[in-house]
């Protein structure tokens, strides 16, 4: 067990540079010159150059990766060309409220799915299975930013129970979840960032239980004569590793934050922030996020295997 | 004479589904005494093991119907409810699979599966129930029990995988153990292995023993009684040395002609002609008639009643008489 773990610590280290090749190439396969941004329409050739080199554009593409990982390393992933504020300060700052509503948006949906997914499980083609396949089709396919928008006229347009958008009275204050005055901004973010996790591990918890449901060793469970509780508890511990796969990557894909929904909501998470980056091509501030979120990637997926080798011996063996 | 172990009377199952139904099982009786071996036999689909399924109630019960009597060791299983059926299961019934790559549970240790059984049924404490297990992994001889006992069953051979199956079956001493093909998936080497083993355990615990196998030498080890299935009907029955030693119905002695026995290699060995019938379109009369070269239009019409042709011995077939020569001639000199 140990060794495998260190296994996938080792393999997780070519994976992750891998990943900051991607971040830092992906910047410069975009169209437009980031200088162009920065400079008056009347600046001289002189001038020009003078900015390039500053930010170091003047040196060859491999040069420059080299320098940014060298400091990326250290922490330091470079200042942002519009606010000459460090990026990292930047990225933390909008990850930590990304962080706050994903949080409670995937505790929510894992939570309800698993029960869902279960009991669908338990019942297929009963009212109950159908109940679940109709909440996890319509999550999986209304799209999120039309529902955010829905929920907002609905909630807070019409009932005016909660407010349409930002992140606290002034638009971004300090979040706190015990809070009511400040948690009530978050209720619709969250409910909208919700549905697609719900939607997908709904359907795969059941069709992963349903599954273990109707092979052999079942059968011998009943003839042990073990209550359906207790069956329960080993179909379950057999489509974990499998349910938490699909809960990793829909984890990974909420704490990325999601443009559209931030954008919806004016959330200050880092989807809103990668937005502004790219719309005003700020290329260290872009490269920087992107990379914070790619590695926190990297690094869920490695926790999702160590816990599914945890649940399942036989993992440790492939 | 005391009440039988297991008494089962008119047992019939019928499958059903959107566009049919079919009868896997239909009025199937017989009787087992505490310590007793029967052996079901028959080819695949003959009804053997949804036999076995249905004493346990294991069907499906919505697609599975069930009815007859099956009498257990006092309890009346058909009409139990559910809390009472999960205190018999696993107690004082249990069942041995076929196929033992399968049958355990992959992501929990061999100790774990055993000792859940004997805490279900026994009330053990945790180290009480894993001693028990560790006795019974000694008791079906697999070798360093204590580290098979933190073992999954991915670690395990398949015979020894068995060995753990019954281990398992046998962790609350049952009185009645179902065993169905239990040597069937198994090397020729570890079947008799496994054979040995299990009547070693009966003899030593004296359970009584269902045994479903559709190989003869396998029941001719280990039966006191037999009964010959085909397409769902118990077509033979008696003591294991009459029925196989002097058959009667003309499918048990087709079935016992076609097994190889030291014949010439010269000479064909005489199979059956045909293949079983289809269980949602049988015919009216004798399912076996289509391939019995006995059958006259009386086996086509109605099905012929069960006939007691000795002691504790019946077949079901209306051409005893016309049959009876030619199993004399089958017979071994």
């Amino acid at each position: 067990m140990w060794i495998y773990a260190l296994h996938r610590l080792l393999y997780a280290i070519p994976i992750a540079l891998g990943v900051s090749v991607i971040c830092f190439a992906l910047v410069y396969l975009a169209p437009g010159d980031p200088v162009q941004s920065l400079i008056p329409a009347d600046a001289t050739e002189e001038d020009i150059a003078a900015i390039k080199r500053l930010y170091g554009f003047d040196k060859p593409l491999v040069f420059q990766y080299f320098d940014w990982l060298g400091r990326a390393l250290t922490g330091d992933l470079g200042t942002s060309l519009q606010t000459n504020r460090p990026v990292l300060e930047d990225v933390t700052r909008a990850f930590a409220n990304t962080l706050a509503i994903a949080l409670i948006a995937v505790t929510l949906a894992f939570a309800v799915a698993f029960t869902l997914g279960t009991l669908a499980a338990y019942n297929v083609g009963r009212p109950i299975d159908r109940i679940a396949t109709s909440i996890s089709t319509v999550g999986v396919s209304v799209p999120n930013y039309w529902m955010g928008i829905v929920l907002v006229i609905v909630f807070a347009v019409n009932l005016r129970w909660l407010p349409a958008t930002g992140m606290g009275a002034t638009g971004s204050e300090n979040f706190d979840w015990l809070d009511w005055d400040s948690l009530k901004y978050a209720v619709l973010p969250v409910v909208t960032m919700a549905m697609i996790p719900l939607g997908v591990v709904t359907r795969s918890t059941r069709s992963a239980v349903a599954d273990i449901l109707s092979q052999d060793f079942v059968q011998v469970l009943r003839a042990k004569g073990l209550s359906n509780t207790r069956i329960l508890v080993h179909a379950v511990k057999n489509a974990l590793p499998q349910i938490l796969a699909v809960m990793g990557l829909q984890l990974g894909y909420l704490i990325g934050g999601s443009i559209l929904i931030e954008t919806v909501f004016t959330w200050p998470g880092t989807g809103l922030l990668m937005s502004k980056a790219i719309l005003t091509r700020d290329i260290p501030l872009l490269q920087g996020t992107i990379l914070f979120l790619a590695l926190t990637f990297v690094l869920i997926n490695l926790i999702v295997d160590l816990l599914q080798t945890l649940v399942d011996p036989r993992m440790s063996r492939a | 004479m005391t009440a039988p172990l297991l008494d089962v009377r008119g047992l019939t199952v019928r499958f059903h589904s959107r566009r049919s139904s079919a009868t896997a099982v239909d009025d199937v009786s017989f009787s087992l005494a505490a310590g007793e071996v029967l052996c079901i036999i028959g080819e695949s689909g003959s009804g053997k093991s949804v036999t076995m399924r249905a004493l346990m109630r294991l069907l499906p019960e919505r697609r599975a119907e069930i009815s007859g009597r099956i009498g257990l060791d006092g309890n009346d299983v058909l009409s139990l409810g559910d809390r009472a059926l999960n205190a018999l299961r696993g107690d004082t019934v249990s069942m041995v699979f076929q196929e033992p790559m399968t049958a355990l549970d992959p992501v929990f240790t061999i100790g774990d599966q055993i000792a859940e059984t004997v805490r279900r049924h026994r009330g053990a404490s945790r180290a009480e129930a894993e001693a028990r297990a560790l006795e019974l992994l000694k008791l079906v001889r697999i070798p360093s029990p204590e580290r098979r006992l933190r073992a999954y069953p991915h670690e395990l051979s398949g015979g020894l995988r068995q060995r753990a199956m019954i281990a398992l079956a046998l962790s609350c001493q049952p009185k009645l153990l179902l065993a169905d093909e239990p040597t069937t998936a198994l090397d020729a080497t570890v079947q008799i292995q496994v054979l040995v083993l299990l009547k070693r355990l009966q003899a030593e615990i004296g359970m009584g023993i269902v045994f479903v196998t559709h190989d003869l030498g396998v029941a001719a080890q280990i039966a006191d009684k037999v009964a010959v299935m085909y397409a769902g009907r118990i077509v033979e029955y008696g003591p294991a040395r009459d029925v196989l030693l002097d058959p009667r119905h003309p499918y048990t002695i087709g079935m016992l002609s076609s097994t190889v026995r030291g014949q010439p290699r010269d000479r064909d060995i005489e199979a059956i002609p045909g293949s079983p019938p289809d269980l949602a379109a049988l015919p009216p009369g004798c399912a076996f008639a289509p391939r019995c070269r006995f059958a006259v239009d009386a086996c086509r019409a109605a099905l012929p009643p069960v006939e007691e042709v000795g002691p504790g011995r019946s077949a079901r077939c209306a051409r005893l008489a016309a049959a009876r020569p030619a199993a004399a001639a089958a017979a071994p000199a």
